[in-house]
């Protein structure tokens, strides 16, 4: 069996899920300026608050998975971003204890709402400027990180940051409207209309630049017989955004499929632009993998526990459907 | 000037620090709820459900800062260490991903219906849900501690072209100090959550010794601590066993023996371990009892540590003191159980109020041995990050030590402010009558405006 190919896979799928899963958590965070009131806050937090947790674990899984599975990448990687990932946990530890002490809190509600706020943007704009920096390469000479401490900021890492932030605002924009009604509802549709443009705009940009990054880039989507096969993903992207911007309007249930969907087309093409490389330009998967027999051990337990785990969240995912009642869960 | 290994060891160590706290609390505290959901639906006293609902407010506290923290371990070891990552990824790293796996998503998928999911699923699916996070914590407990243990007695390996190659999975889960070093920190959460509840009723007794709930936590927590306060000393005593033979120079520096001795060997109570000049300095000692305790016989042999050449020394300095500030309090421990013991037999558990004030002072003790016994089993396996294998020196990361020193600061201003306001919305939340934490929060939150909280509604009878 080809483990190394099941495992990049597996972390693949891994990150995907803390993107889409942990995107919607962090979005609202982002969204929280944007609300005054401090009880639609203590509604938003609400939506998330029994799963948030559960969603945040498939960073570790990642993380993780990446450290068992292809050290060598994780070495690299964790080295290569070490200021970014630093920012990145400490924006991601103030805005996880936010979910407890913002309802703990009797005179400093403001101070935590800050916390969660400035937490989930921080940590998605990080997020984003490693995906961009990742694309654009990790300086490596003989299997070491000899680039500098700021390689990972550059005006493509700075547009991949924004990308990001808006794209999870998005996904918490469609989640709240789903969890709320009435005038809640109505500002999340009004804040989500400017953002669907953004998105847009961002998704063009950073895939343009990305096939100029690298003449191996723009090879994969353009060379013949690749973009017969590949041109579908940016066609149904593109009409996936136009319906975004009508369901935004209108429907409830809709806006956070949709943009789901252009996330993972997103993270789709991203994934085929670069292939086999897990630490670009150079380091392929197969370079950087453990040995199989420890590949092989994990992978009975990701079969046994990974249904499993799919399981149990769907259940408490089910236990919260519907409304937030005004009475909250706190 | 700025030397990254230092910095980044100081990192580990800090971060790891206040991480440990955490999980030694929610363990136990796990359990301790799932126990007192399982009497409140048994014998139906509410007195079991308003306790169930003040703890779990001080175990939603612990266990959100317990995360946020270990997500910061779960990434340190690539960005501070990773030459450390690379080589043990293909072993540790798969113990880890069990954990991840079997432990963390069931902790994380089940905290929600326990924290918020009463009224929504009923009390059966509830205390199942109570039940599947005190059983992750366990199974989190046995994956990370086979890791931790496996960095300190490798086994089951091949070291093939420099990398490590697994051979036997079982003798890597199961490395020779795994199983008592399990046994010793799951007894040690239990034990550190036993004084919280026993420090916290004891202070509530001391208030008011008629309070019901303050009377029935404080009297379950003296149980427990008086079966495994004993139990704790029994398992620690044959860890120590297991670490003379894996690594007798961590038990020649935490014994304070530079000289090797075969018999008769004296146990050092106090000193000062003087590593430049090899010897202990100002000793009090206790002549044969070191052979007893190390050994279990008069005539075992115990290596001193100026056997072992000077740069595979552990820091004695530090383990002596580090050991016997664990093993004092472990002392004091046995003593408090002797002592509720007495006062249940003169029926006085609940008036005594020594006993009460002496449980209040030992409410932290627990969080202070659990991070002396860390330092010592840690700073014990120096030089070596992985013993044997792979030194300490050579396991930082290429990081530049300005980017350390900066991280370093910035750990230390964050967590002083997210853990200090923690500790505080849990000392506050400990200080609430125990009896009145089953009232409907939207009650309270009308009478008083304050945002009270109450995580799990009253359940209609």
């Amino acid at each position: 069996m080809d483990y190394q190919l099941i495992w990049v896979l597996l972390i693949a799928f891994a990150v995907f899920a803390y993107v889409t899963l942990d995107g919607f958590d962090l979005g609202i965070g982002i969204l929280f300026p944007f609300e005054k009131k401090q009880e639609n806050r203590g509604k938003m937090m609400n939506a998330i608050a029994p799963i948030w947790d559960g969603n945040e674990t498939w960073l570790v899984l990642g993380g993780g998975g990446l450290y068992a599975t292809f050290p060598e990448a994780y070495s690299l990687l964790m080295t290569a971003f070490y200021i970014p990932v630093i920012v990145m946990l400490l924006a991601l530890v103030f805005r996880g204890v936010a979910f407890e002490f913002r309802f703990k809190s009797r005179d400093h509600t403001n101070h935590w709402d800050f916390a969660f706020a400035a937490g989930s943007i921080i940590a998605a704009a990080m997020q984003g400027a490693m995906l961009g920096a990742f694309i654009e390469g990790i300086n490596i000479k003989d299997g070491h990180f000899i680039g500098g401490a700021f390689d990972w900021i550059s005006p493509f890492s700075i547009f991949c940051a924004s990308a990001v932030v808006v794209g999870y605002a998005l996904l918490g924009a469609g989640w709240l409207i789903m969890k709320v009604d009435g005038p809640l509802q109505g500002k999340l549709r009004a804040i989500a209309k400017p953002a669907v443009i953004w998105m847009a705009a961002n998704l063009a940009v950073v895939s343009l630049m990305t096939t100029y990054l690298n003449p191996a880039y723009g090879d994969r989507w353009f060379s013949t017989p690749n973009i017969y096969y590949l041109a579908p993903i940016p066609i149904v992207t593109v009409g996936l955004m136009f319906w975004l911007w009508h369901a935004v309007k209108r429907r409830e249930k809709t806006v956070f499929g949709i943009t789901l969907s252009v996330f993972f087309l997103s993270y789709l093409g991203f994934g085929i632009t670069l292939f086999p490389h897990i630490v670009p330009p150079v380091i392929s998967f197969r370079d950087a993998a453990s040995p199989d027999n420890s590949l092989s051990f994990m992978l009975v337990g990701a079969v046994i526990f990974l249904p499993v785990i799919l399981g149990y969240t769907a259940y408490a995912y089910y236990v919260f459907r519907g409304k937030i009642d005004d009475a909250g869960y706190h | 000037m700025l030397d990254p290994e230092i910095l980044a060891r100081v990192q580990f160590a800090f971060t790891m620090a206040f991480h440990i706290i955490f999980p030694s609390l929610t363990i136990g505290l796990a359990s301790f709820l799932l126990v007192l959901e399982a009497m409140w639906l048994r014998t139906g006293n509410d007195t079991y459900l308003s306790l169930y609902k003040f703890w779990i407010k001080i175990f939603a506290l612990a266990f959100g800062m317990g995360v946020v923290s270990g997500i910061v371990m779960s990434y340190q070891f690539g960005t501070n260490w990773g030459p450390f990552s690379k080589l043990s990824g293909p072993v540790i790293g798969p113990l880890m991903a069990y954990e991840v796996l079997s432990a963390f998503f069931l902790e994380a998928g089940f905290l929600g219906v326990m924290l918020f999911g009463l009224n929504k699923v009923g009390p059966k699916l509830h205390i199942t849900a109570t039940a599947m996070v005190a059983v992750g914590t366990l199974f989190s407990a046995f994956w990370i501690l086979s890791a931790n243990s496996w960095m300190q007695t490798p086994a089951g390996y091949a070291i093939e072209t420099g990398r490590i190659v697994v051979e036997s999975w079982f003798d890597v889960v199961f490395n020779p100090s795994f199983p008592y070093r399990l046994a010793h920190m799951v007894l040690a959460a239990y034990l550190t959550t036993a004084f919280v509840v026993a420090g916290v009723g004891a202070w509530h007794l001391l208030r008011n010794r008629e309070n019901v709930a303050a009377r029935i936590m404080f009297s379950m927590a003296m149980w427990l601590i008086t079966i495994f306060a004993p139990l704790q000393i029994i398992a620690g005593d044959m860890h120590g066993l297991n670490t003379l033979e894996h690594q007798p120079a961590k038990i020649a520096a935490m014994e304070g023996h530079f000289e090797t001795s075969k018999g008769s060997t004296p146990l050092i109570l106090f000193g000062w371990p003087d590593m430049a000049a090899g010897k202990t300095k100002y000793a009090v000692e206790i002549p044969y009892l070191g052979s007893i305790i190390l050994t279990h016989t008069l005539d075992g042999e115990i290596r001193g540590l100026n056997e072992f050449a000077p740069e595979d020394r552990p820091n004695a300095t530090i383990l002596f003191w580090s050991f016997r500030i664990m093993v004092g309090l472990g002392t004091l421990m046995l003593l408090i159980a002797v002592g509720s013991l007495w006062a249940r037999h003169r029926k006085t558990l609940f008036d005594c109020k020594w006993l009460h004030r002496f449980a209040l002072i030992m409410g932290p003790s627990g969080f202070i041995a659990i991070l002396a016994g860390w330092v010592t089993t840690e700073v014990g396996r120096q030089p070596w990050v992985i013993y044997g294998i792979m030194r300490t020196a050579d396991a930082g990361s290429p990081v530049s030590p300005v980017a350390i020193a900066g991280s370093l600061a910035a750990f230390f201003v964050a967590y002083a402010i997210v853990f200090g306001v923690g500790t505080a919305y849990i000392l506050r939340a400990m200080r609430q009558d125990p009896r009145h934490a089953h009232i409907d929060p939207h009650e309270i939150y009308r009478a008083d405006h304050a945002n009270v909280v109450d995580h799990i509604d009253t359940p209609k009878h």
